[in-house]
């Protein structure tokens, strides 16, 4: 199981690969909303989704998909932890 | 002094705040406020633009995330004897250059990443934008640098620490300006969809007597305010003295459904990619949103199927099937009652306006026959800023001298009952996810990505989106990206609604005897 630095490194890459950010993501903050941060709309939430999908087996149901799961690093980060915990 | 009646745009918020002051009108993530509130928040941010130099007539622009400010911001920017013009927060900086010289704006209402966007723009805004007098910083966001203003001529102030509601009566009158409507065309550049107060009051009035809203309305916004369809939820709501529960994307839509019934809300617009994924949600785990009763939908036909999943959701409610275009913010709607009797058909005129088919020749067409819809009413604009040639395409000669009528150039049909039927667009506009994209301004930037020699874009048929970008790029030798790769650049230069959602790099593109991209053969290649 990916420990939560792996986790987060390759969120971070994921984001850098797929989206615009400043600096190519180094001044990204772990609790900065993506949203807000114009780096994620509504298409760019759904490939986030499918890409933590296929990257860690984790499926993520549609009542899962909350911005206090999925609109920042850090919350990304932790809920994929969380659901990989329980053993999704 | 009191208006009567609302004569000028800005009345409705007077009016509104007169006799529901304690009510709220605007519900955020961030906020509540009261019409009280607003109408203070309005009139500081009217003063404010009055104090810099902001006469009657100049143009304000507004390019901020939908919030409480971005509502002040309108109302604020009419009080002053402005238009107002809301950019959409994920306008890029050339885009956005364009539109602040286009409209000559006189101030940018702005925060945070948006204000930095316009102070990178501002050296070259100095020579392009004379007229330009202040960026002022809206209520939240990190602040922008003061030496970014430096070199710029321009002040930058701060809308909280602008205390005094003194705005001197500017002497506007209905047929002034009160908005620019920047729309997508079909030379590449937006084009500014100038709209009296005239109009725009007599189009909020019509829509609120067809939708069947009163005071008691909350109404949803997750639309971009900088479309007519996002704005004209918010002036419906302050004219109504009804609540507006605002939000900022659809990105989460459960997140947007916990809104829904918490706040009560009574009337859910939306466009068919919207409901579409509602209706997924809701067949995965049934939602239950039973205090809506009003669903809209525009932008793109919503399919029939959809209407049983909605009325599951929310009994009772009724499902409005409409049809519009920015140049006269609506067409025709069709009563909801019919909605199942009349499949397929956007209904009639609303209220106060009349449409009419012609054939190519110029001559009425009868029922069953496709002809162009021309439209008829107060509600059809100025013309577009700045574009004589293009305001002659769209308005022609109408009934009386000098009357104007607008020529929307789709072609549709009416059955025997006079019910219209959308056939198809007589341009080459792509809608996709209810948006207007204009194929020759997307070629414009993937052409200007490093390596691409030329590219061409056409709309292919989508379930989900109604039309899909797809993209026929030709590199130069030497030059490589992986499809991804290339979106990403494609991503830094648009809007993301007109990002391709494929691309495929060709050797070259099909050519006519003149040298013009053969679509056709595109379209047929798929």
């Amino acid at each position: 199981m990916p420990d939560l630095t792996t986790i987060d490194r390759d969120v971070r890459q994921f984001l850098a690969d797929n989206f615009i950010l400043d600096n190519g993501g180094a001044d990204l903050g772990a609790d900065e909303s993506l949203t807000q941060a114009g780096v994620l709309d509504s298409m760019g939430v759904l490939e986030l989704i499918m890409f933590v999908e296929q990257r860690f087996g984790v499926s993520i149901p549609d009542e899962d998909t909350l911005p206090e799961n999925l609109d920042s690093v850090a919350r990304i980060v932790a809920y994929i932890g969380r659901r990989l915990a329980q053993g999704a | 002094m009191q208006p009567r009646y609302p004569r000028l745009l800005q009345d409705s918020l007077t009016i509104s705040a007169a006799k529901h002051a304690e009510k709220t009108a605007v519900v955020t993530a961030d906020e509540r406020v009261t019409y009280a509130e607003l109408h203070d928040r309005a009139l500081r941010f009217a003063g404010l633009l009055q104090a810099v130099g902001v006469r009657r007539g100049d143009r304000v622009a507004i390019f901020l995330e939908n919030s409480v400010d971005t509502v002040a911001g309108i109302y604020g920017a009419l009080y002053a004897g402005a238009a107002f013009m809301v950019v959409n927060p994920q306008t890029k900086e050339d885009k956005l250059h364009y539109m602040l010289a286009d409209s000559g704006a006189a101030a940018v209402l702005s925060e945070g990443r948006l204000a930095r966007l316009v102070t990178g723009l501002m050296a070259d805004l100095a020579t392009v934008l004379p007229n330009l007098l202040a960026l002022v910083l809206a209520g939240g966001g990190e602040p922008v640098s003061p030496t970014a203003g430096a070199t710029a001529r321009f002040a930058v102030h701060d809308l909280r620490t602008w205390t005094s509601t003194e705005v001197a009566d500017p002497g506007t009158i209905p047929l002034d300006l009160a908005a620019l409507v920047y729309t997508s065309g079909s030379t590449g550049n937006p084009k500014g969809v100038m709209l009296s107060h005239q109009n725009m009051v007599f189009a909020q009035g019509s829509l609120v007597e067809y939708l069947r809203l009163d005071a008691s309305d909350r109404i949803l916004d997750l639309l971009p305010l900088a479309f007519d369809y996002g704005l004209y939820q918010a002036l419906m709501a302050v004219h109504l003295g009804a609540t507006l529960v605002l939000e900022r994307t659809f990105a989460f839509p459960a997140a947007i459904v916990k809104r829904v019934v918490e706040e009560g809300v009574t009337v859910f617009p939306g466009v068919p990619t919207v409901f579409a994924t509602l209706l997924s949600l809701h067949r995965n785990s049934p939602i239950a949103m039973p205090s809506v009763r009003r669903y809209t939908n525009t932008a793109a036909h919503l399919p029939d199927e959809y209407v049983p999943g909605l009325l599951e959701m929310s009994p009772g409610a009724l499902v409005y099937k409409m049809y519009g275009l920015t140049e006269c913010k609506r067409v025709c709607y069709l009563e909801p009652e019919l909605v199942l009797s009349k499949p397929s058909s956007v209904g009639k005129a609303i209220p106060g306006t009349e449409t009419y088919l012609l054939g190519e020749d110029g001559h009425p067409v009868g029922p069953g026959v496709t002809g162009i819809l021309h439209v008829r009413g107060p509600h059809v604009m100025l013309g577009y800023w700045n574009l004589p040639a293009e305001t002659e395409h769209m308005l022609k000669p109408g009934k009386y001298p000098g009357e104007r009528v607008l020529c929307t150039h789709d072609w549709f049909r009416k059955d025997e009952d006079g019910f219209l039927y959308f056939m198809g667009r007589s341009d080459d506009i792509i809608k996709s996810r209810g948006e207007k994209v204009s194929p020759v301004e997307v070629e414009n930037a993937l052409a200007a990505i490093p390596g691409v020699r030329e590219a061409a874009v056409i709309g292919v048929p989508d379930e989900l989106l109604g039309q899909a970008v797809r993209a026929f790029v030709v590199l130069d030798p030497g030059a490589s990206y992986t499809e991804q790769a290339f979106k990403r650049e494609a991503l830094a230069r648009l809007e993301s609604f007109m990002v391709p959602r494929d691309v495929r790099f060709v050797d070259d593109l099909p050519k006519t005897a003149t040298g013009k991209v053969r679509k056709k053969s595109l379209v047929e290649q798929g």
